[in-house]
């Protein structure tokens, strides 16, 4: 055999190597679970790389730190110490079904998921309803899951896109002298093109016909994100009232760039949450002054909890990451969605037994019954990180969906309004009507929620 | 303007956003063309589809951003980040290159894939995901002509470009090593049979591919923020190299201006049309339809084929 | 590209154009189909089936459809993810309007034929250009096609969210597809088109079109002069090859994430099929598997390997790591094995075959 005598060490080696590869690969099932049976697991589904990443950091620090708190200054819940485990998505989807499958049965079981990500939470919702794990989508994901009757185990309060898109119509109403100046008025849409992006655009064309005024929409392909010429030539020549968006990732600072370089005023720009962080900004330079953005919570570190955090959490060295994306506005998101997560499996466990590990269906309970009012949260010391929040049976997106509106005045974000409601008699009878359409092509029925 | 204009019946606002337009959508074709070149240069010497020029783009822009926050002063940051580029292309002929030749190029193709997602993972693994604004202090104003608004970095990027290409043509021209490329990108053959060292070649080549890269991040760079998107552009350079050849330095300024201005002259007046983002494909559609045509490309040579 | 082993001889032509010619290939094969078919559901947990082996199997139908095309035909197809959308969003829209009575599988057949037509459009350039061009060129189709299913709302059937989910359906009884069907009845499902997918494709590659195929390849003007048409064998190619990735996308919605999304078939899919027909083995059915395997598992595999001895490294930095080994490794399986995995499974069976008394 020539063959033999010819084959080199390298090949040898690469045989050893796919063996040992192949082997290893078995070793996925013997994995031992690393979390003892006595914690609280928390899965984190992240993105720290790729081209997401600039929010996605932000996001994952947010969300560890608090749990490091709790853990570090209160000894857990009740004595449950908080395991966050990270998986890595990078914003994939397939990657993000494979995290949550890696991760469901870590320890005594997933508590729920945050996927941060609308199109790893679409690819969940029947996932974790089938293996009885709640879903808390803050202000993502998938509009229609607000509608509790037919979605048990999602939850998206403080509010949906479509609120979002309402709200965001009524603060510019408010600004330019109440809902009739709404008529003849003339926006523009740029959007992600992207299930995302295209969420509001049912509300918005509902909203065009009561309110009188037009928009043109503007899509924005994921694979070009930071090619929008041709998006802000359009806008020049239709001048429009004002540039509503609704962006992710790079696409934020190149809107952001482009508007400032055709000079448009940047006070009439507003963004959603997702195009609130600093990253949209801080490439623009001076240009981005006057932009705003929507968002459920206060940016900047100005809160009680803080001093809590510097204290326990990052003098001790123990803060996520690299520990430098403090008080910005998407950590503070991060932040906000593990207070509201951690006071949930509080109340799960004042019902269930205190001092207990709660299963996913146990804090499908709590979250349903979720019930934060301002006087808690106050009591935690996070006043503006969180909105007040009550959710129902039927209603997971909140009972008062409202925004905030910051403006960045060129080193950081200032709320320059007060809450500005969302007009849920409008956006509620289209949301039930996609969520019936949904259940019935899914042979689903609605749950008894009386 | 105006005259031509009323000529028509046409208002005036019209005639000079459409001329707005074009230079707006010339102006991002040089931007293309800029990375459209890096995969022409080292196509031409080695015949490797280079996949990971975009990456190489981002690569040069965070070593670059890096070193400046570093505390370094521009010039020296873009002296080492030339330096680093040298290295990499060493690295690359000694680890990538040389063991593959004589392979298939869809092999030295994967590898460049290869290359590419080594780099993003090393890329920031050093330097971190995080979005980095860059000043390099391009002029970020507006000039108009008539009603027509241009940017002044476009007119910029436009000047860079241009001296790019005049430094290329003349290295390529009129020094030594210039004309052992060319004489490499003939025949490798036959070059290498009069002593010309091929792997020395490479290696250079790789190094120029890594300076025009460089130059292209900062560019983009200073526009967008240094970051993980700028190894995307690298997809908005193909329809250019179809359309101009992979072969023709020509052919990549060329093809960009006429893809970069073909394709926002499309979005503008057809895309509302058809719901908007038709730029994504319409300049593979414009390429793909050419090809078809003169599949060699506008610059490409004629390859003839014996049994 | 000729994976025929040395030392096999045989007295008939039959014997020779043998599915499976080498007889331990065969007792081989039969038993790892009987394996995966009654023992894998049986003892693989829910983790192994429904986040390794359903995914890695339905790639290894993509891979399989590509392989068709690039290592068989010789014509690089950059537009693996467009033809797989398009197999998804046809099955999903055949699906949720097709009368009751009819089975599962035809809305994903009708997925797969509905690509096979898209495929000899976009193959249709192939007659005039090669090799790279080429390659290029079907990256219209991969950007074209997932513009098209976002912008027609037809295909979602007007669904607002534009994301919709995989109808769940059965078979005798049992959900095959959707978030409710068991992983053991997923995998069992997935694994069937597997076997007849991979069954045909054997038999095509050894009949007279996968001759033609590799004719064409081999050097196109010559095999004209022969007396076989290029258009006709590169369009089946074409058509044939889009139809397996077709089958893969309707599968990879509807079993595996449950959603019919466009980000799912982005260009990254294409490469990824592309990685694993070129670490498997250009030309070889075996190796699609083995490449989808591979390619599917290995990050997934880095980012473990940090946890199993203990070290507490930052996410970020793992799946940095996760890249770099990734990208070496490419790199490392070119230099050193370039004609991919299914070559080294070959020497290792021959090794295997002579030991322990080489000649």
């Amino acid at each position: 055999m020539w063959e033999k005598r010819n084959m080199s060490i390298t090949r040898k080696a690469l045989l050893g190597l796919t063996a040992g590869a192949v082997m290893a690969t078995g070793g996925l099932v013997a994995q031992p679970a690393p979390a003892s049976a006595e914690e609280q697991v928390v899965p984190s589904l992240v993105y720290r790389t790729g081209p997401f990443a600039p929010g996605g950091i932000s996001l994952a620090d947010g969300f560890a730190d608090y749990f490091t708190l709790i853990n570090e200054r209160d000894g857990g819940i009740n004595g449950v110490k908080i395991n966050v485990v990270e998986c890595e998505t990078g914003y994939n989807t397939d990657r993000g079904v494979e995290c949550y499958d890696r991760t469901k049965n870590e320890g005594s079981g997933a508590t729920f998921y945050s996927p941060w990500s609308t199109g790893i939470t679409y690819a969940l919702i029947e996932k974790a309803t089938q293996d009885k794990i709640p879903i808390l989508s803050m202000g993502y994901g998938r509009t229609s899951a607000a509608d509790g009757r037919f979605f048990p185990y999602v939850f998206n309060f403080p509010s949906t896109y479509w609120n979002q898109a309402t709200a965001i119509i009524r603060y510019i109403a408010d600004q330019e002298g109440g809902m009739d100046a709404l008529n003849g008025m003339d926006f523009a849409y740029i959007h992600l093109d992207h299930p995302y992006g295209k969420e509001p655009i049912p509300t918005l064309d509902v909203m065009a016909e009561q309110f009188g005024f037009t928009y043109a929409k503007y899509p924005v392909p994921p694979a070009s994100m930071t090619e929008q010429k041709s998006i802000f030539l359009q806008i020049r020549r239709q001048r429009p009232d004002y540039i509503i968006m609704w962006g992710w990732g790079a696409m934020n600072s190149t809107a952001v760039n482009e508007a400032a370089s055709i000079k448009f005023p940047m006070d009439k720009f507003i963004g959603n949450w997702w195009s609130a962080g600093e990253d949209a900004v801080e490439a623009g330079g001076d240009g981005a002054v006057g932009y705003k953005a929507a968002s459920f919570h206060g940016p900047g570190d100005d809160f009680a909890v803080y001093a809590d955090l510097k204290e326990h959490v990052y003098d001790k060295g123990l803060a996520a990451g690299k520990g430098d994306q403090m008080g910005r506005v998407l950590y503070n998101r991060g932040l906000n969605n593990a207070i509201v997560a951690v006071e949930a499996i509080r109340d799960a466990q004042a019902h269930f037994g205190e001092g207990q590990v709660i299963t996913g269906e146990q804090m499908q309970w709590a979250l349903e019954n979720l019930d934060l009012t301002a006087g808690e949260i106050e009591a935690l010391g996070v006043t503006g990180l969180v909105p007040p929040t009550k959710v129902t049976c039927e209603n997971h997106e909140g009972l008062n969906p409202a925004i905030l509106i910051q403006q960045w005045n060129g080193s950081e974000y200032e709320m320059v309004s007060d809450w500005v409601p969302a007009m849920t008699d409008l956006t509620r009878p289209i949301l039930e009507a996609e969520a019936e359409a949904y259940a019935a092509e899914q042979g689903i029925e609605a749950r008894d929620c009386s | 303007m105006e005259a031509f204009a009323g000529l028509f019946g046409i208002d005036p606002f019209d005639l000079w956003f459409f001329f707005e337009v074009l230079i707006g959508g010339l102006m991002s074709g040089v931007m293309y063309a800029l990375v459209a070149l890096g995969f022409v240069l080292i196509f031409k010497a080695s015949s490797v589809f280079n996949f990971s020029q975009g990456v190489m783009v981002l690569f040069a822009a965070l070593n670059f951003v890096g070193f400046i926050e570093l505390g370094l002063p521009i010039w020296a940051s873009f002296i080492l980040t030339m330096g680093v580029m040298i290295l990499l292309a060493f690295v690359v002929e000694r680890v990538v290159l040389r063991p593959l030749v004589n392979q298939p190029h869809i092999s030295l193709f994967m590898a460049t894939i290869g290359i590419a997602i080594f780099l993003e993972g090393f890329g920031e693994l050093i330097w971190g995901s995080n979005i980095k604004p860059l000043e390099v202090g391009i002029p970020d104003d507006v000039v108009f002509m008539g009603d027509a608004m241009i940017q002044q970095a476009d007119l910029f990027a436009a000047a860079v470009a241009s001296v790019l290409v005049l430094v290329l043509a003349l290295f390529f021209h009129y020094t030594r090593i210039g004309r052992a490329l060319r004489a490499v990108a003939d025949d490798h053959q036959a070059a290498l049979s009069v002593g010309i060292p091929l792997n020395t070649i490479w290696v250079i080549v790789w190094s120029v591919a890594g300076f025009v890269a460089l130059v292209a991040g900062i560019m983009w760079g200073s526009k967008l923020g240094v970051q993980f998107s700028l190894a995307i552009l690298a997809l908005k350079a193909l329809p250019v190299l179809i359309l101009g050849g992979f072969t023709s330095i020509p052919g990549a300024i060329i093809g960009g201006l006429i893809i970069g201005a073909g394709e926002k002259l499309a979005e503008v007046y057809v895309g509302q049309m058809l719901g908007g983002a038709i730029e994504e494909w319409f300049a593979y559609i414009v390429a793909l339809a050419f090809l078809v045509f003169r599949p060699q490309g506008l610059f490409g040579e004629k390859i003839i084929e014996r049994v | 590209m000729f994976y025929r082993e040395a030392g096999q001889f045989k007295t008939s032509y039959a014997a020779d154009q043998q599915l499976l010619p080498i007889p331990m290939d065969r007792v081989f094969v039969i038993a790892v189909v009987l394996i995966a078919i009654f023992v894998v559901p049986v003892v693989g947990s829910q983790y192994w089936l429904e986040s390794i082996l359903l995914p890695v199997l339905i790639l290894s139908i993509a891979a399989l459809g590509l392989n068709i095309l690039t290592g068989y035909c010789g014509q690089l197809s950059l537009g693996t993810g467009g033809f797989m959308a398009a197999g998804a969003y046809m099955s999903y829209k055949i699906a949720t309007n097709m009368p009751e009575f009819m089975p599962v599988w035809v809305p994903i057949l009708g997925g797969g034929l509905f690509a096979a037509s898209i495929g000899v459009i976009f193959g249709l350039p192939s007659l005039r250009i090669k090799g790279f061009y080429l390659a290029v060129a079907t990256l219209a189709a991969q950007f074209f096609l997932l513009w098209l299913f976002q912008k027609v709302p037809w295909f979602v059937n007007y669904s607002i969210s534009g994301v919709p989910s995989a109808p769940p359906e059965t078979i005798l009884g049992f959900y095959v597809t959707g978030a409710s069907a068991s992983p053991e009845a997923k995998y069992l499902f997935v694994l069937a088109f597997v076997i007849v997918l991979a069954l045909l494709a054997r038999n095509m590659v050894r009949s007279r079109i996968g001759r033609s195929w590799m004719a064409i390849r081999d050097m196109d003007i010559a095999a004209e002069l022969i007396g076989i048409k290029p258009l006709q064998t590169k369009l089946t190619a074409f058509a044939i090859s889009s139809f397996y990735c077709g089958v893969a996308g309707a599968l990879w919605s509807f079993c595996y994430i449950n959603t019919v999304e466009p980000t799912a078939f982005d260009i990254e899919r294409s490469f990824q099929v592309l990685f694993m027909i070129i670490v498997g083995g250009l030309g070889s059915v075996l190796g699609s598997f083995f490449g989808a395997a591979f390619i599917f598992l290995l990050p997934i595999l880095l980012n473990n390997v940090p946890g199993w001895f203990g070290l507490q490294l930052a996410t970020d930095v793992v799946s940095h790591l996760e890249f770099m080994v990734f990208g070496a490794a490419i790199i490392f399986f070119l230099i050193v094995e370039p004609h991919g995995l299914a070559r080294l499974w070959q020497i290792a069976k021959e090794k295997l075959r002579l030991w322990p008394f080489p000649h």
